[in-house]
């Protein structure tokens, strides 16, 4: 048998394949669930705690500082397995898909934070002003005026950034979530054979590629222009 | 005389260490076109910001159209929508069409249905003569057309009072007759103005009472032609030499 023969044994092996592609799909559910469950739990608390801060007050945005530069600094996989293994000693028992949902939750509430701060001071005190002059009050005017503008702003930043802590997602193996890298990973050690594993690949690529064009053709299509 | 709509009385303001407004005392009376010219820092916008609560005064009064807007139980919102203002840098929203830009407050602070509101804005719209642009973005109209856009914005929620900030500093010189256009029209229709700008020839033409400061105080004041010709105090003189020289 030569190298080459050796190689598509080994990493292509169609019998192997063909008795474990049904555990990758499962897995690419799960995977496609948590990832769904990151984006919308994170985004959304991203979004709140930059408009909390919005309020101007000052404990309250200590407090938020210091959270998000928390989760920004702790790697993602630390907080999964801090989580995972640590909160049962508070006899809380969160399973690993939770803790994984949990922990890129928080990773992105923190990164999307900053994002949105950042969009959110970028558009110009004068539409404050004339907004308010017109007697719109803070909460509308930041609904109407400021953050309409400021998401425009924040839009491709923060696809980018939510692609990049969606593929975290693979970390949730760590702690026995059966998304595509667990279920590769159990398929891998009960046939001998590493096939799942570029089963898993294809299975991340069929999933993200799209998702990195669609990041690619929003940054095009919310190039600022006034 | 019967009460003025706008009575500013002994106004103080600082910023941080900077005393910007030292005892200021301002009277509007109804349908009175009042000019304030100034140097540069003198506190001009500043007290033009304190006539709608943008600044707050650390002391004195502002009464406008009978509510005390330093009272804590007034409504600002509600003072606010009698307040017209116009920014020097326009302040359009640029996410939104120009009859959008003038509905926002009339929809989600007058109450008004979107029918109504349109009607309103419209009408707003066609008195700056810009009805043909209500479907443009900010972005789409030149700075003349954006700075009417400003004001329709403002006299669409029929305020008692309109104060304008520079309205005329940012244009080019060519789009500048526009907009003065539009501010001798709504003062003929007897609007109540207070305008920071430094347009003599506007003032000459338009106003009752020119206003001079320096150093965040009221230096003196008059008619048009006592201030410009022959102001009393030396340092109006040197303002006026100074910028009639431009
Ligand atoms: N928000 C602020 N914070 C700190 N200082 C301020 C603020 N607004 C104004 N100032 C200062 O207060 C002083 C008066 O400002 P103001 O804008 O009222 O002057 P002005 O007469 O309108 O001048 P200009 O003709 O340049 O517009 C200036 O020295 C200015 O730098
Ligand atoms: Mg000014």
């Amino acid at each position: 048998m030569g190298n080459w023969d050796r190689f598509i044994e080994t990493f292509f092996n169609a019998k192997v394949m063909a008795r474990y592609w049904p555990d990758i799909v499962d897995g690419l559910w799960v995977t496609i669930g948590l990832a769904a469950s990151v984006v919308v739990t994170g985004l959304v608390a991203g979004l709140a705690l930059a408009l909390l801060r919005s309020l101007g007050w000052r404990v309250v945005n200590w407090g938020i500082v210091l959270v998000v530069d928390l989760f920004r600094a702790l790697p993602p996989l630390v907080i999964i397995v801090l989580i995972y293994f640590g909160l049962p000693s508070l006899d809380i028992v969160p399973s690993g898909f939770v803790s994984t949902w949990v922990s890129l939750s928080l990773v992105l509430m923190a990164f999307s934070e900053e994002i949105f701060w950042a969009g959110l001071t970028a558009v110009a005190k004068g539409q404050w002003e004339a907004a308010r002059s017109t007697g719109l009050g803070f909460g509308q005017t930041l609904l109407w005026v400021v953050l309409p503008q400021a998401l425009r702003i924040t839009i491709p930043p923060l696809t980018n950034r939510t692609i990049a802590i969606t593929k975290g997602t693979a970390l949730g193996s760590v702690v026995a979530v059966t998304e595509i890298l667990g279920q590769a990973s159990s398929a891998v050690s009960n046939s001998y054979n590493p096939s799942p594993l570029t089963l898993g690949a294809a299975a991340y690529l069929v999933l993200f590629i799209p998702v990195v064009a669609f990041g690619r053709w929003v940054e095009t299509r919310f190039a600022w222009r006034r | 005389m019967a009460e003025p709509i706008v009575r500013a009385t002994a106004l103080h303001k600082h910023f941080g260490a900077l005393h910007v407004l030292k005892g200021v005392d301002l009277q509007v009376a109804e349908r009175e076109l009042v000019f304030i010219i100034g140097p540069s820092g003198s506190g001009k916008s500043t007290l033009l910001r304190c006539l709608n609560r943008l600044e707050t005064p650390e002391s004195g009064s502002v009464v406008v159209d009978g509510i005390d807007l330093l009272d804590r139980r007034t409504d600002l919102n509600h003072a606010r929508q009698r307040i017209g203002m116009v920014f020097q840098s326009f302040n359009l929203y640029p996410h939104m069409t120009a009859l959008g830009n003038v509905t926002l407050a009339l929809r989600k602070m007058a109450g008004k249905s979107r029918a109504a509101a349109d009607a309103a804005g419209m009408a707003a719209l066609e008195r700056v003569g810009l009805a043909d642009r209500a479907g443009h973005r900010p972005g789409q109209l030149s700075g003349g057309q954006q700075q009417r856009v400003a004001i329709a914005r403002a006299i669409a929620l029929e305020p008692r009072v309109m104060l304008f900030d520079e309205p005329t500093s940012a244009l080019d010189p060519e789009l500048v007759g526009s907009v003065l256009a539009v501010m001798r029209a709504l003062r003929e229709s007897g609007m109540t103005m207070v305008v920071v700008s430094h347009e003599m020839g506007f003032a000459r033409a338009a106003a009752d009472r020119v206003v001079f400061m320096d150093d965040g105080m009221i230096v003196e004041q008059g008619r048009p032609a006592e201030i410009f010709e022959t102001p009393s105090q030396a340092r109006t003189q040197a303002f006026i030499s100074q910028i009639q020289r431009h």
